[in-house]
């Protein structure tokens, strides 16, 4: 079995690349995949902390993976609602609702 | 003749029977106008919807028919334009009915008092609470009215010359398109009137006197489509607010002073006072601003002549009759007070006197002839004030009750004559001016009754005996000349370090001139009026007629009591006026006798602090004086005045001379406060305007704290870039200092 700082070490690892892409990325496309890195990288969490800390965590990573299902299919159809509109999906040229 | 002692026998049997007497319906007398107001209100606010729609479907018909049932429509239009269909709505023959009705129900229910009273020698006054009106703390007012001789007194007049004027205002205003407004309005004030004169305390006495300045700025600027009408109304609503100050902080040091505000308990603890004190010295004199202002007197009488611009109706209630007069029947309600303040009492009999010459001497060359009364208004209630400054209290409320009588009947008879004026002007569709005395001329042809009531109150007003201002103005005068002689308690009294006897010498001299004067000019007034050949006008000539019942029943019944008014206190103590003893109504000086319980405070008062004074000893040659006045006055104006030497006013000059400029020019007083009162005011809020206003305030809010928010909102503004990964960023750097911060500690 792998050691439990290893999973959390991954973990962190992917939350850190998650985020530094929702920083840098243009692409919504790829931001919205960054989200999901993210989301992930707490479900690895959650599920390398259970033997530890009981059946909790694993619980919740199901409650994650519907939420990030929902997301998904509002994210990705408001995507291609701005791209129908805007033929693109780089988010500078979306800054509308600035003051 | 002023200090008349009861015999000690009538005041027991008095206070055997004072409890039998129960006023009749108090409550009601007040409440009968308030109903006619209600009533006529509701018709006023519905006539003046009529009228809108009427113009508004008229002006979309016919493209607007100018002045057709007009509401607010001006005097020159409003007299003669009845509705032109010929048929009167109810709403302007109900107030006819209503109007004059509740007076006179008012009135019959005060006559009822006045018998019931008279079985009784009532020496306590009766009060009559009604609710709580300001409980606070120590300060409680009640809601309650008070009847004594007094109170009774102001309130026959008040209803009994209210009823006629209000009989005379159907005939002078029913063809007004505001006539419903205009009856609403006298109703209501009325009603204050009745609270001002019946009210137990001072600030019920207050409402009235506030509710009567707002009837009276209603209805001076009753044609309120002309400026200098509205004009007139804010200038004596504006004046008479310097005068409520005073009776405001009056109240207030008052109640501070002596713990109450009802007559009963104030005038009770009134002697605890310093006698001749600073505390009751400074009540009396803000009490006699407050007077001052109401009654027209000297240095705030400027607003009365301007008031002329109402209805003359209203001139004769409000301005002549009425109102005016709440000044002199303060300082006689608070007599007690006054009497503890012989120097304050001395200021009133002095300004008093002083502006009952000074308006006289303006009334010599007005040639407005309603402008004349106005002034002379003034110029009487100087009588009376001077009257009960000297303390002569019975004498100041004698003359208030002879001068409304024969001034309201002065009045309405110059209504008389401008009405018919009107209807002739505009018969034939002249615009020359209907009140100015040079259009008239020889009218004692074409009215006949209103010449024969006018002359008797002219009579009246100069003092010929045996008519009712001789008693009066003789009274007054009379009281003058005793005090210099020392025989009144204030001789002893002194102010700005000379002795009470010698003012009372000047103030009889004052008086006696102003009595003069007051003569020659109604004589003027009369002889530019009636004599002399007409110079109306060839085409007008044909259109002048006399008045109708409604108009000429109110000016007969003045005329009579302006005749027989000084029977009611014929003293056959004083010589010659004794020989109309036999005439006398209710016995020996009876208005004395009647009102005795209401100044008998006054007289304790001098009599615990005033060294013993010599017996009043009546002389013959003051009356014979007074006499020799008044009719010289009117001689003189026989003599010298050309009634038929007189032109138009294209004709004739205003004046002639510097003095006649001067005197035209009202000795210029007007200019002199636009002067040194309004325009210092316009510069100051001028002032204010520019620097404290737009420069300190405005610089603070437009230019410190607006400025400021709106480059805060701009710079802060920047850090809203509307780009998703910037806010990301901020939310992550967030994340890690919260989660860093909880680390750490």
């Amino acid at each position: 079995m792998l050691p439990l700082n290893a999973a959390l070490f991954l973990s962190a690892i992917l939350f850190a690349i998650g985020t530094a892409g929702v920083v840098v990325r243009r692409n919504a496309i790829i931001l919205f995949m960054c989200i999901e890195l993210m989301l992930n990288a707490a479900n690895l969490a959650f599920v390398a902390l259970s033997p530890y800390a009981g059946i909790d965590g694993q619980v919740i990573v199901f409650f994650v993976i519907a939420v990030a299902a929902a997301e998904a299919a509002v994210g990705l159809a408001i995507i291609i609602a701005v791209f129908r509109h805007a033929e693109s999906v780089d988010i500078r040229n979306f800054s509308l609702l600035r003051w | 003749m002023i200090l008349r002692v009861q015999q000690t026998a009538e005041t027991v049997v008095a206070e055997a029977q004072a409890g039998a007497f129960e006023p009749i319906l108090l409550g009601l007398i007040v409440l009968l106008p308030l109903i006619g107001f209600a009533i006529n209100g509701v018709a006023a606010i519905l006539a003046a919807r009529t009228a809108e729609r009427r113009r508004w479907s008229s002006s979309s018909h016919h493209g607007g028919s100018e002045g057709e049932a007009d509401e607010y429509s001006n005097e020159t239009h409003s007299v003669m334009d009845a509705e032109p269909t010929g048929v009167v709505p109810w709403t302007h023959r109900l107030p006819s009915l209503v109007a004059p009705g509740v007076m006179l129900l008012a009135f019959a229910l005060a006559v009822a008092n006045l018998f019931g009273m008279m079985g009784v020698e009532l020496e306590e006054p009766i009060v009559r609470t009604y609710w709580s009106w300001i409980p606070v703390g120590e300060l409680q007012v009640e809601a309650a009215l008070q009847l004594d001789q007094l109170s009774l007194l102001m309130t026959l007049v008040v209803t009994g010359v209210g009823a006629l004027i209000h009989l005379f205002s159907v005939g002078y205003m029913s063809h007004d398109p505001g006539y419903p407004r205009y009856m609403a309005y006298l109703n209501l004030f009325v009603f204050f009137m009745l609270v001002l004169v019946l009210g137990a305390s001072f600030p019920v006495m207050f409402v009235g006197w506030e509710g009567v300045g707002l009837c009276s700025y209603l209805l001076i600027g009753f044609w309120f489509s002309e400026k200098a009408n509205a004009d007139a109304g804010k200038k004596a609503f504006i004046v008479n607010r310097i005068g409520d100050f005073g009776f405001l902080i009056a109240m207030l040091l008052i109640f501070v002073d002596l713990g109450a505000l009802g007559y009963v308990e104030v005038f009770e603890r009134a002697p605890q006072l310093d006698y001749a004190g600073p505390v009751v010295t400074a009540i009396c004199l803000f009490l006699f601003l407050g007077a001052v202002g109401k009654s027209a007197q000297i240095p705030l009488y400027v607003w009365l002549p301007d008031a002329m611009a109402g209805p003359t109706p209203v001139s004769a209630l409000i301005h002549a009759a009425t109102m005016v007069t709440a000044g002199v029947y303060l300082v006689v309600r608070a007599s007690t007070l006054f009497a503890m303040a012989p120097a304050a009492s001395l200021l009133v009999a002095l300004v008093g006197a002083v502006t009952a010459l000074f308006a006289a001497t303006i009334g010599l060359k007005q040639w407005d002839i309603k402008k004349v009364l106005a002034y002379s208004t003034i110029s009487q209630l100087g009588f009376m004030f001077a009257a009960v400054g000297m303390g002569a209290y019975v004498a100041g409320v004698f003359h208030l009750m002879t001068h409304a009588f024969f001034k309201a009947c002065l009045f309405l008879g110059s209504g008389a004559v401008i009405h018919a004026l009107h209807e002739a002007m505009h018969a034939t569709h002249s615009h020359a001016d209907a009140q100015d005395m040079r259009n008239m001329g020889g009218l004692r042809r074409y009215l006949p009754i209103t010449f024969a009531t006018m002359a008797i109150a002219t009579l009246a007003i100069a003092g010929v005996a045996p008519f009712a201002g001789f008693f009066s103005k003789d009274e007054i005068v009379g009281a003058a000349w005793i005090g210099s002689a020392g025989e009144l308690p204030l001789s002893q009294a002194s102010l700005f370090g000379v002795g009470g006897g010698t003012w009372m010498g000047m103030i009889a001299i004052l008086l006696s001139i102003a009595a003069f004067l007051t003569a020659f000019y109604m004589g003027r007034l009369m002889l530019y009026t009636f004599f002399g050949p007409n110079r109306t006008g060839e085409a007008e000539r044909q259109h002048l007629h006399e008045v109708g019942w409604t108009m000429s029943v109110p000016l007969i019944v003045l005329a009579v009591m302006s005749t027989i008014g000084g029977f009611f206190n014929v003293d056959s103590l004083v010589p010659i006026v004794n020989l109309f003893s036999p005439f006398a109504f209710g016995g020996d000086a009876a208005l004395h006798n009647w009102l005795h319980p209401v100044i008998i405070g006054a007289e304790e008062v001098w009599a615990s602090n005033t060294a013993a004074i010599p017996e009043v000893h009546h002389a013959s040659w003051p009356i014979l004086l007074a006499i020799l006045v008044g009719v010289a006055g009117l001689v003189l104006a026989a003599v010298v005045l050309k009634p038929q030497l007189l032109g138009t006013p294209e004709e004739t000059p205003a004046y002639e001379g510097n003095l006649e400029k001067v005197l035209y020019n009202k000795w210029y007083v007007d200019e002199l406060y636009q002067r040194i009162v309004v325009r210092p005011v316009w510069g100051l809020s001028r002032a204010f305007y520019s620097v404290v206003d737009r420069g300190t305030i405005d610089g603070i809010i437009d230019g410190v704290l607006g400025r400021g928010a709106m480059l805060l909102g701009l710079s802060a503004g920047r850090v809203q870039t509307g780009q998703v990964n910037t806010y990301a960023f901020i939310i992550i750097v967030g994340v890690i200092v919260v989660l860093g911060s909880i680390v750490v500690m």
